[in-house]
């Protein structure tokens, strides 16, 4: 954590949960007549006003294309967007501001690596670790370089209460592991994964080490540095961002060897017919003009996380999680899927004899926002046994009253199908 | 609570809890499975074709309440039809559960107790469970062996 950090966070007064639920304007409204109880921000999260307000400054007052013009919003927006830049580094725990490649998000984070040092360095009959947590993105992407390549996906299994089974993790690392993948967070379930532990293991084997951080960064104070990991793939908009801005973080030698993913303006230093030179890292993986003002905006997002303080939150966060979990565990027929002992923002569960479908429109109906299905982790559900589960996940501005609805709500829909 | 009675009918509640027709079927000559891609919902249905006529039909699979009395519903309804009825029926059935209120409103009087489905259409998202049996059956028919919502 960087001091700056630290020295903020002390200023602050105890986390009041009522203040920040007033900066989230989405809030102030009633779905089917009911206060909107939202619990669906491991989907995505709502936007506080700091962020509205970012975007709409650049687009009032500065916005422009960047990297490119000399005329005076070129530099206010270039330098509002290379100021992002920073944050996200020191978000991360980064080193350096070029480690930090700007994209659309984790996905396309992951799809980066993928596609550049995966390609360049996994061949035939080499091996990618990940687990069976893993949100679809951190799956399709391997397997697509696999087949590619003819290398092979290896899956680590996770136990009843939704861990990963680390001898079995160890056992399938090998001199053939060119990349390990592993979430830091399940969207799924909500388990926290022992990346560090993770990664000293994939590291011995001499393997590189991808996190994939999409559900983690809102939760958990994160240090790429103190994890150890080459790369950590980072979205916005579930830290309170705009949705399609994010970031992969690289370690400066990994990113310098790797070759370019898309060809564009901005990536290049220079173009002629004969042969084109890339640009240096990490605008040599940022082809196109991006998403300036969510790129912006995000910034802003990190600036209001570390205001209202990363450790506040999660410790806000962990009483909800523990609230929940005594609130939903009492009520007859529900049972909880994933009780991993390390878990952050999620309580999934499945109800007996009732399908998610029909929980989630019920709860609808009570003005309650959760997500119910396969949460893009098929292997998971079907490493239960089960299609889908409800899910209502946690964010800074959710109340001890917002699960008190939702159990309330649980047993209006047990009530009507039971 | 009106609105959601609307598309939650006692008669689709009741046949989501005891659904009939809920069985495989070993004499069955066309079967099709159905997939919801979305929400992982599952129907299989077996149908006994007889020249024209179904002469029997039944299903199994995991589903939300809407999907499992759709289908359970749907059987009930097929049995003894002409494979022209059946298709017609489908149509009618979609139109009920995805038209707009005018063609709604003639495929309502003609689908019978189906009709209670016709709250379906309030519900946007709702829409691919009803019509999961349906597209299935409707596969079966074709001689396909797969059918998804998607």
């Amino acid at each position: 954590m960087s001091t700056s950090r630290d020295a903020t966070r002390a200023a602050l007064a105890p986390f009041d949960v009522e203040a920040v639920r007033r900066e989230f304007p989405i809030l102030r409204q009633t779905v089917h007549g009911k206060p909107l109880v939202y619990l669906d921000s491991a989907a995505s999260a709502q936007k506080p006003q700091a962020v509205i307000d970012a975007e709409r400054e650049v687009c009032e007052v500065y916005y422009s294309n960047i990297h490119r013009g000399v005329h005076r919003l070129s530099v206010l927006a270039t330098e509002a967007y290379e100021k992002a830049r920073a944050k996200v580094r020191r978000f991360l725990g980064a080193a350096e501001s070029r480690e930090i490649v700007l994209l659309r998000g984790a996905t396309e984070a992951l799809n980066l690596v993928a596609q550049t040092w995966g390609r360049r360095h996994v061949g035939a009959g080499d091996e990618v670790l990940i687990t069976g947590l893993e949100h679809h993105s951190n799956i399709v992407p391997w397997q697509m370089l696999c087949e590619e390549k003819g290398a092979s996906l290896r899956v680590a299994p996770i136990d009843d209460a939704g861990e990963v089974d680390l001898r079995a993790f160890e056992r399938l690392l090998s001199p053939r592991t060119r990349l390990v993948s592993v979430s830091h967070v399940s969207n799924a379930l909500g388990t926290i994964d022992p990346v560090k532990r993770m990664c000293d293991l994939a590291h011995a084997a001499g393997a590189v080490v991808v996190i994939d951080g999409a559900q983690a960064a809102p939760h958990l104070a994160v240090d790429v540095r103190e994890i150890g990991c080459d790369f950590y793939a980072f979205s916005g908009h579930k830290v309170y961002g705009p949705s399609g801005a994010g970031a992969l973080y690289g370690r400066a030698a990994l990113l310098e060897a790797m070759p370019p993913w898309q060809g564009g303006g901005d990536m290049i230093s220079s173009v002629t017919f004969e042969k084109t030179t890339w640009n240096e890292i990490p605008y040599k993986f940022e082809a196109g003009t991006p998403n300036i003002t969510g790129g912006i905006a995000l910034g802003a997002a990190l600036d209001w996380v570390e205001k209202v303080g990363l450790d506040a939150i999660a410790a806000h966060e962990d009483d909800l999680l523990r609230h929940g979990t005594a609130l939903l565990s009492g009520i007859p027929g529900l049972r909880l899927v994933g009780t991993a002992r390390e878990k952050a923002g999620v309580l999934s569960f499945v109800l007996d004899g009732i399908h998610p479908h029909d929980v989630g429109t019920v709860l609808d109906y009570e003005g309650i926002a959760v997500r119910t299905g396969h949460h893009c982790a098929q292997p998971v559900m079907d490493r239960f046994g089960i299609p889908a589960t409800t899910r209502a996940s946690l964010a800074c501005f959710n109340t001890r009253g917002d699960l008190e609805t939702l159990a309330r709500g649980i047993r209006k829909v047990q009530e009507m199908f039971g | 609570m009106s609105d959601l009675r609307e598309l939650y009918q006692e008669v689709i509640l009741d046949h989501s809890k005891h659904p009939h027709n809920f069985r495989e079927m070993a004499e069955a000559n066309r079967r099709a499975d159905g997939h919801n891609p979305l929400c992982g919902d599952r129907a299989t249905v077996f149908l006994r074709v007889e020249g024209d006529v179904v002469r029997d039909v039944s299903f199994k699979g995991s589903g939300c309440s809407i999907s499992t009395a759709s289908a359970s519903m749907m059987t009930d309804a097929l049995r003894g039809r002409t494979l022209a009825e059946a298709e017609a029926l489908f149509a009618r059935f979609h139109d009920l559960v995805t038209a707009d209120p005018s063609r709604a409103a003639t495929a309502s009087a003609e689908l019978g107790k189906l009709a209670v489905f016709a709250g379906v259409h309030e519900f946007p998202v709702r829409v691919k469970c009803a019509s999961l049996p349906w597209h299935t059956m409707k596969a079966a028919l074709a001689g396909g062996e797969k059918a998804t919502t998607e």
